[in-house]
């Protein structure tokens, strides 16, 4: 066991921080731009330079990095201000399941395009009958010669107002129980018959949409995987999706909590003497390390060449609730201040945005109750609740309103 | 970057679990804590034959010369095992106090002997309720002569030696290392909830004892020892809570309500799911701990409360959720549920509460966050 880098890691650290420093973006490199414009100006110059998804294989734009090299970049490149987000999905998700699932030339087109950010993707799962259940999807695909004809409508999809490509799963054979009539494609989001319609979340901004298909058709080379075999490629986009957003990002944690705790007082004196702040923010930093650690130990299991595992739903299972008690901590420690949103001042906004953003986080993705689920049944064993559906075709399964 | 414990150490592993399955199975643990011995000293004879006493400790005193590692297993293990020894007391902190504080004729008097198991050590810190701290210590070292009451001491009633916390003729405070078979001491058994690690209350008058070293030792060097014992304690509470995560898991899968397994039931899933989440935050922050004391870490102190605390939360709510897991059958004497229950309890007030260890990482945190500013 050792903590420190190798050598080699050494060597390889010095190399991204000095590339990160020749390379790192200018104030005059975001004069004018939007975030996004921003966030693909940056995509594009790691590209460039190598520094782009360095754990893919250089034929798709990366450079054959190790788990551990993966992680070193990370913590190389986090010391800068640069944007992320916009990549997670496509990058993080989209592209493990292309590299298992798609055809050769479309691997060769897309991934050095999602490496580069020159394309944006989005994934086109849940339905309004179909979230935590996501099987009980309803979207039809139906051939028509070397074509699929879609219609259906999908939901909380991320980014698809501004993406090129998604990948969707559909129903292909209603007759047949629910898991096995699904199949997944590649469909391009400005073919005709896509209706996108932005979704207002409860903190005023609108990151996802309903999307709507009105026979828009797929050529067939398009599909990823055989026909009835969706439920297992969406699940090699279901891992990564655990092992890609973790904690969620940056947000109210306990470096925060101890700046604030040192700012404010309790009974004229620094809040941060006080036992119960003391004790809180112990708990707080056990969760945040313990996290930490959990993911070193993952990549040490990654780079020894195992699979990463449904153990991995810890990260966001705990993470999420995390930040949103963290949040809540933070306000509580301002008093009724708390409650006032001060775009100007880091130590308070920042808090809030955690609090109203953290909601999501334990949803999106698998919400709080399905990570625990799988935690129970496919790390501990334990049985399945009975399942009314199992078994019987999907077009005679009791549906609600 | 490594954060794996190398193939050696794993084997280690196995070794001390197979071992300690023949051993110590619940059956040790039961006879102990249904009669009136205060540890199954035919256990702590085999356990030093294996050289388990002897881990940490320089091979020219004796010892294996191994390193905290492979200490940190065994430690797991026992706690596994819930044995009924006092390996904490004897190694983690008698013989880490004499080889941190004892001068090299100390050294050469006792480590052997610890090293072999034929001498068992323990820590005599606690005089009252509430915690002992440097400006309460009433326990008094004057002319070479230990004065006062400590009580409860882990395994005190079999110790050999202790290593007594005292208060010196000018007030500071000194380490004494007390042989026990004297006279002048005067020790009677201390009931508590964990009768299978027998504790003892030990009146000193004017013992006969040598000072630890050369003279003073300072509260914080004695809390940096408390440090080094922490990490080593949170492998053993590690170990009694994933005891009672897989004994709770094998009587949910088994047992059957309602015509079906209780543990298909997600009131009953999403309570052992959560006691692994707590394991498992508390194993990521044990190896972290673990690494720090073996490398000898600035970040010590952070990395032994971080991982103390993870591990109380974890076996305390193990432990108990172990019970109500089991219901009516979990909360009989003829079941082992109540072996992790009490034991969980007992280590997690050793070397002070989970309130002392949140307080102690919060001092941690700020001190490192004031040296990045």
């Amino acid at each position: 066991m050792d903590f420190n880098d190798t050598p080699q890691e050494a060597e390889f650290r010095a190399d991204a921080a000095d590339w990160l420093a020749n390379n790192q973006l200018t104030d005059g490199d975001r004069e004018g731009k939007t975030p996004l414009e921003i966030a693909k100006l940056w995509q594009q110059r790691k590209y460039d330079g190598g520094w782009a998804c360095i754990g893919w294989d250089t034929e798709y734009g990366g450079r054959g990095a190790s788990p551990i090299e993966r992680v070193i970049w990370d913590q190389e490149e986090s010391k800068y201000d640069v944007p992320s987000r916009f990549f997670v999905i496509g990058q993080g998700m989209i592209a493990p399941t292309l590299m298992v699932w798609a055809q050769p030339q479309h691997k060769e087109n897309f991934l050095p395009k999602l490496a580069s950010g020159e394309e944006i993707w989005c994934q086109l799962f849940s339905e309004p009958a179909g979230g935590s259940d996501l099987a009980a999807l309803r979207t039809k695909a139906e051939k028509d010669g070397d074509e699929w004809v879609i219609n259906g409508q999908k939901i909380w999809t991320s980014q698809a107002h501004y993406a090129d490509y998604g990948i969707i799963v559909t129903r292909t054979d209603p007759t047949v129980a629910k898991h096995k009539g699904l199949t997944m494609f590649i469909v391009d989001m400005k073919a005709p018959g896509i209706d996108i319609k932005p979704i207002k979340q409860l903190t005023g901004e609108s990151d996802f949409n309903e999307v709507y298909f009105t026979d828009v058709r797929i050529p067939d080379h398009y599909r990823l995987g055989d026909v009835g075999q969706g439920w297992t490629a969406a699940l090699t986009t279901l891992m990564n999706e655990r092992l890609a957003i973790g904690g969620g990002g940056p947000g109210a944690d306990v470096k925060l909590a101890l700046e604030i705790a040192t700012l404010v007082e309790i009974d004229g004196k620094p809040a941060i003497e006080d036992s119960a702040v003391r004790a809180k923010i112990a708990d707080f930093h056990v969760l945040e390390a313990g996290l930490e650690y959990n993911g070193y130990r993952a990549i040490t299991a990654l780079s020894r060449g195992e699979l990463p595992g449904p153990e991995n739903s810890i990260g966001k299972l705990v993470g999420a609730p995390k930040l949103q008690a963290v949040a809540s901590f933070c306000m509580d420690l301002l008093e009724e201040s708390g409650i006032v949103w001060s775009d100007g001042d880091l130590l308070t906004s920042l808090a809030q945005r955690s609090y109203m953003g953290a909601p999501g986080l334990r949803i999106a993705g698998g919400t709080d109750e399905i990570m625990t689920n799988i935690i129970a049944e496919r790390v501990l064993g334990l049985p399945q609740d009975p399942r009314l559906d199992k078994g019987i075709p999907f077009n005679e399964v009791p549906t609600g309103n | 970057m490594n954060f794996e414990f190398s193939e050696e150490q794993l084997m280690l592993r196995e070794q001390a679990r197979g071992f300690l399955s023949q051993e110590s199975p619940p059956s040790v643990t039961r006879s102990v804590l249904d009669g009136d011995t205060h540890f199954d000293a035919n256990l702590w004879q085999k356990v030093a034959e294996m050289g388990w006493t002897a881990t940490t400790i320089p091979e020219e005193y004796g010892g294996l010369g191994l390193g905290y590692y492979e200490l940190a297993i065994i430690a797991e293990e026992l706690g596994r095992s819930v044995a009924p020894i006092p390996f904490s007391s004897s190694v983690y902190l008698a013989t880490e106090a004499i080889m941190a504080f004892g001068s090299s004729a100390q050294k050469n008097k006792w480590l052997p002997g610890l090293a072999s198991g034929d001498v068992i050590g323990t820590l005599a810190l606690s005089e009252r309720s509430g915690r002992t701290t440097a400006e309460n210590l009433s326990v008094t070292l004057e002319n070479g002569g230990v004065s006062g009451t400590k009580t409860p001491v882990a395994d005190g009633m079999i110790a050999n030696i202790a290593v007594v916390a005292c208060r010196g003729s000018a007030g500071h405070v000194q380490l004494a290392l007390v042989d026990l078979a004297q006279d002048s001491v005067d020790r009677t058994t201390v009931t508590t909830l964990d009768p299978s690690r027998g504790h003892g209350k030990i009146i000193f008058t004017d013992t006969p004892a040598e000072v630890l070293g050369d003279g003073e030792v300072s509260w914080s060097a004695l809390e940096a020892l408390l440090d080094r014992a922490a990490v080593l304690m949170a492998w053993e509470q590690l170990g009694i809570a994933d005891m009672a995560l897989e004994q709770a898991c094998d009587y949910a899968k088994q047992r059957f309500a309602f015509g079906r397994a209780i543990g298909s039931f997600q009131a009953i899933k999403h309570k052992l799911a959560g006691m692994y989440v707590k394991n498992s935050l508390a194993r990521s922050n044990a190896y972290h701990g673990v690494w720090a004391l073996a490398s000898d870490s600035d970040s010590l102190q952070l990395a032994a409360s971080t991982a103390r605390v993870a591990s109380t939360q974890a076996s305390l709510f193990a432990a108990q959720e172990n019970i109500q897991t089991h219901g009516g059958m979990g909360f009989t004497w003829e079941f082992d549920c109540q072996f992790y229950y009490r034991r969980a309890k007992m280590l997690s007030l050793a070397l002070g509460s989970e309130r002392h260890w949140q307080n102690r990482l919060v001092s941690a945190l700020q001190e490192s966050h004031a040296n990045a500013a």
